[in-house]
């Protein structure tokens, strides 16, 4: 069957942070640029981003990039490359001036400068003391951050595609990729979008997990159409579970919280971090203090008549405080916990928060997969950038306020890169490949024509609780064995999934019904990965490798100290190494990770 | 856990087979879990998958999920369920044309946004650092940037439903309004030029339905009353 084309230099993917980041490079440059996305594009995710954005500007005390770049290695417990860690750091300031000359309303210091407040993990001075280097807008950063960027794109006449969700990445025989399938929400329409450029920008996909912060259209898109098109996977193990989500709500409550000055207590009420984390306390890495809380709900000293949360204490800030830096977060506390934090402590709980892999990348944002003897070649015409991306410069575990960094630098740089491909390029559009829009075709043909199968929304609930029980906050060598044969099952019944609405016209049960195709790879990716990861680094902490002299922390430098592919094909696992050599500066050398 | 049956009246129609729009009666068990109204629609969704509305953040910041709620505009993320009590009725935001369901045309309402140019107008070059700006000047902006642009404001506006292509709206003002409060931004007689017009603004006649459904407590009104002072400070 034949459906309609319409031509473009460039498409982008996903209109969050990093896509309409991506979008002011392509559309000031001039080239002829489509950004797809599946809801108007300040609804997208970035909008929920509170506590700011990192870059070492030093507008309240000294700072330094190469600072910055040695908290970033160690928070990812040195699985990020180092390469693409120091490009982001030092870009960093760049990036987000050019942000505030777009207009974003940054609070300002008594200096008329940027305002920058503590965020965990972030220390001056190669890991002394925590530093100022979130650079926010309240609590609201990512709020502000995607408007300004909306606003700087419609001056710049940034040609969007609202309410289309892409269905597949099309690539031809010889692996380039030459665009999307998409759909057209309002009418049902397929269309294929024909580029030279393809830059995926679809976000994460915390929706795998039954308690997550992340939004209801977090779906995983752009890794689903990667992995479908025989792209792999990196690091797919590594997500972030954030210390604070609102017990039961799983509704994020920032991390600048704690920079402002909120201590974490257990039912005694004793601020337990300092146990944990004698220098940082509760300015510790995320999974670190994740982990914290965890075991003291575990060990009987959590909160509540189940003694299943802690509390975020806030009670003895001045009031004018928290209305001024941290009044979204009040307004959530209210809205979703009930409590008004002024007066009484927030109950919270470790959530699903963020992926730190991703379609794998190079810090110029172009795809990288293995080819012949390399692991690491451009794919022609592919690029990506923000949550879907895996660059790797957040490696095991993400710093907070380095994934508003993220989507901004290698947003841009993506960018910058599809630019210049273009306009290198001489040749025409290559042909499209008939196979790759029939593919499309037969997904959606399934989902009009079958009648009786499996429930969406039960399967959907299925995976959820899969990971949730299987693949959290401690993993278990047992539970991650029948937590793959599981999601295995789960998959089976997604491929069977039928839907009762056949309209043509917003049909949302359809939509879902694809978004679902994605996540259900992303849960297989992960909990395969998750499995096959003999060792405990960052985020992801497994009972059979505990902290011994030889493998501090359980992390096992010799056999894995590497990045998991995972490939669709026969749900095989390849590694590839990590870039220990920076740009300009020595390698920040591997040690044991304490805060 | 204790669960209870809570009815609703849903606004329906699916162009693809419906000849006119009808109202569905449809309930759903809640129990304790269920906070918000957005909560119970999910459930009626997997109930009956035909029922279209959107939604995406569900804390209140993505302005997807804005409905008419028992006559009253809110966001179902943020409406509490305790505070429902009878039989609850849905239907879209009023003034827009229906998609289908709970689902509306934006189009008008963003293209009123677009037009008070939406964005910092500085045609300075820009410096190496950050264009300053005080605490104080900063403090200007509060009450304003915050808009998540769920249009719950502007559909509540009688005079947006007469003249949606012609007045701006309260949403819309609320915007120029952030621009011109910007210490940064060089265009506020440019700005005010634009809206200088019997329909853009003036439409606005204080009925302040726009304070009374922002879910964001933001207030519209008063941002339109600063632009008219500014017009009348320069006509002076």
């Amino acid at each position: 069957m034949k459906i309609s084309k319409r031509t473009f230099d460039a498409v982008i993917v996903g209109a969050g942070g990093a896509g309409l980041r991506a979008a002011l490079q392509l559309s000031e440059a001039g080239l002829k640029t489509a950004v797809l996305t599946k809801v108007f594009p300040t609804r997208s995710h970035t909008v929920a981003a509170q506590g700011g954005v990192a870059a070492s500007l030093g507008n309240s005390e000294e700072d330094h990039w190469h600072w910055h770049m040695y908290d970033t290695v160690k928070g990812s417990d040195w699985l990020g490359d180092q390469d693409a860690i120091e490009f982001m750091c030092r870009k960093a300031n760049e990036v987000v001036i050019e942000l505030e000359h777009y207009g974003m309303p940054f609070d300002r210091t008594d200096a008329g400068k940027i305002y920058q407040r503590p965020f965990g993990g972030h220390m001056s001075n190669f890991g002394e003391k925590p530093v100022r280097r979130s650079c926010a807008a309240a609590d609201r950063t990512g709020h502000a951050m995607l408007h300004a960027l909306y606003q700087r794109n419609v001056r710049a006449n940034t040609q969007f595609f609202v309410e289309w969700l892409a269905l597949d990445l099309i690539r031809d025989a010889e692996g380039d990729v030459l665009g999307v399938t998409a759909l057209e929400m309002e009418t049902g329409e397929i269309v294929a979008f024909q580029s030279k450029a393809t830059i995926f920008a679809t976000g994460g996909a915390g929706r795998i997990y039954h308690s997550s912060t992340n939004a209801f259209i977090n779906t995983g898109d752009g890794l689903g159409m990667a992995a479908r098109a025989g792209i792999p996977l990196e690091d797919m193990e590594f997500w972030q579970f954030h210390p604070t989500g609102v017990a039961g709500a799983g509704v994020l409550i920032t991390e600048g919280v704690r920079g402002e000055g909120g201590i974490l207590r257990n039912s005694s009420g004793e601020r337990f971090m300092e146990r944990y984390a004698p220098n940082a306390k509760d300015l510790a890495s995320r999974d670190v203090v994740s982990r914290a809380m965890v075991t003291e709900i575990n060990e009987g000293r959590g909160c509540g008549p189940n003694k299943d949360f802690v509390l975020l204490d806030i009670t003895h800030l001045d009031p004018k405080v928290i209305m001024q830096r941290l009044p979204g977060i009040r307004e959530i506390s209210i809205q979703f916990a009930g409590t008004d934090p002024i007066k009484e402590p927030i109950p919270v709980v470790p959530t699903c928060h963020y992926q730190m892999g991703g379609i794998p990348t190079n810090y110029s944002g172009q795809v990288v997969a293995p080819r012949g003897a390399s692991m690491s070649v451009a794919v022609p015409g592919f690029y990506a950038a923000g949550e879907c991306a895996c660059a790797s410069v957040h490696g095991a575990n993400r710093l907070g306020t380095n994934s508003l960094l993220d989507l901004l630098v290698f947003g841009k740089s993506a960018g910058e890169t599809a630019v210049e491909d273009v306009r290198k390029s001489t040749k025409a559009h290559k042909e499209l490949p008939q196979e790759a829009i029939d593919r499309t075709l037969a997904r959606l043909a399934r989902l009009d024509t079958q009648k009786e199968g499996a429930d969406a929304h039960e399967s959907r609930l299925a995976m959820q609780r899969t990971m949730q029980n299987h693949c959290g906050v401690f993993r278990f060598a047992d539970k991650l064995k029948e937590g793959v044969s599981k999601i295995l099952e789960v998959q089976q019944d997604v491929q069977r999934v039928a839907i009762k609405d056949k309209s043509k016209v917003f049909n949302t049960a359809r939509i879902e019904a694809l978004e679902l195709d994605n996540l259900i790879e992303v849960a297989v990716a992960t909990m395969i990965s998750a499995e096959a990861r003999k060792e405990s680094r960052g985020a992801h902490v497994r009972d059979d490798a505990q902290d011994t002299p030889e493998h501090p922390n359980g992390r096992d430098d010799t056999n894995w100290l590497k990045h998991s592919l995972w490939f669709k094909e026969g749900n095989r696992l390849d590694y590839k190494s990590v870039k220990l050599t920076p740009l300009t500066v020595d390698t920040i050398e591997l040690k044991k990770r304490a805060y | 856990m204790t669960t209870r049956t809570m009815q609703f009246k849903i606004y329906r129609y699916d162009p693809d087979k419906d000849d006119k729009p009808y109202m569905q009666d449809i309930s759903v068990e809640v129990d304790a879990t269920d906070r918000k109204l957005l909560d119970a629609m999910v459930k009626l969704k997997a109930k009956d998958d035909t029922l279209s509305f959107r939604r995406s953040c569900r804390e209140g910041v993505c302005g997807s999920d804005a409905v008419n709620i028992n006559g009253r505009n809110g966001l179902a993320c943020l409406t509490d369920l305790k505070d429902l009590s009878g039989t609850v009725v849905l239907r879209p935001l009023p003034g827009l044309p229906v998609i289908r369901d709970l689902i509306v045309d934006m189009t008008q309402f963003f293209k009123q946004y677009h037009s008070i140019k939406p964005y910092l107008i500085n045609n300075d070059p820009p410096p190496e650092t950050e264009r300053l700006q005080t605490p104080e000047e900063r403090e200007e902006l509060n009450g304003l940037y915050e808009c998540i642009l769920c249009a719950c404001c502007s559909t509540a506006c009688p005079s947006f439903w007469w003249n949606p292509d012609k007045y701006v709206g309260p949403a819309g003002l609320l915007q120029a309004y952030r621009f011109i409060a910007d210490t940064r931004d060089q265009a506020t007689s440019e700005r005010l030029d634009n809206l200088e017009d019997p329909y853009r603004l003036f439409r606005c006649h204080s009925i302040m339905n726009c304070v009374d459904v922002c879910p964001k407590g933001l207030n519209p009104m008063r941002a339109i009353g600063k632009i008219k002072d500014a017009l009348t400070r320069r006509a002076v």
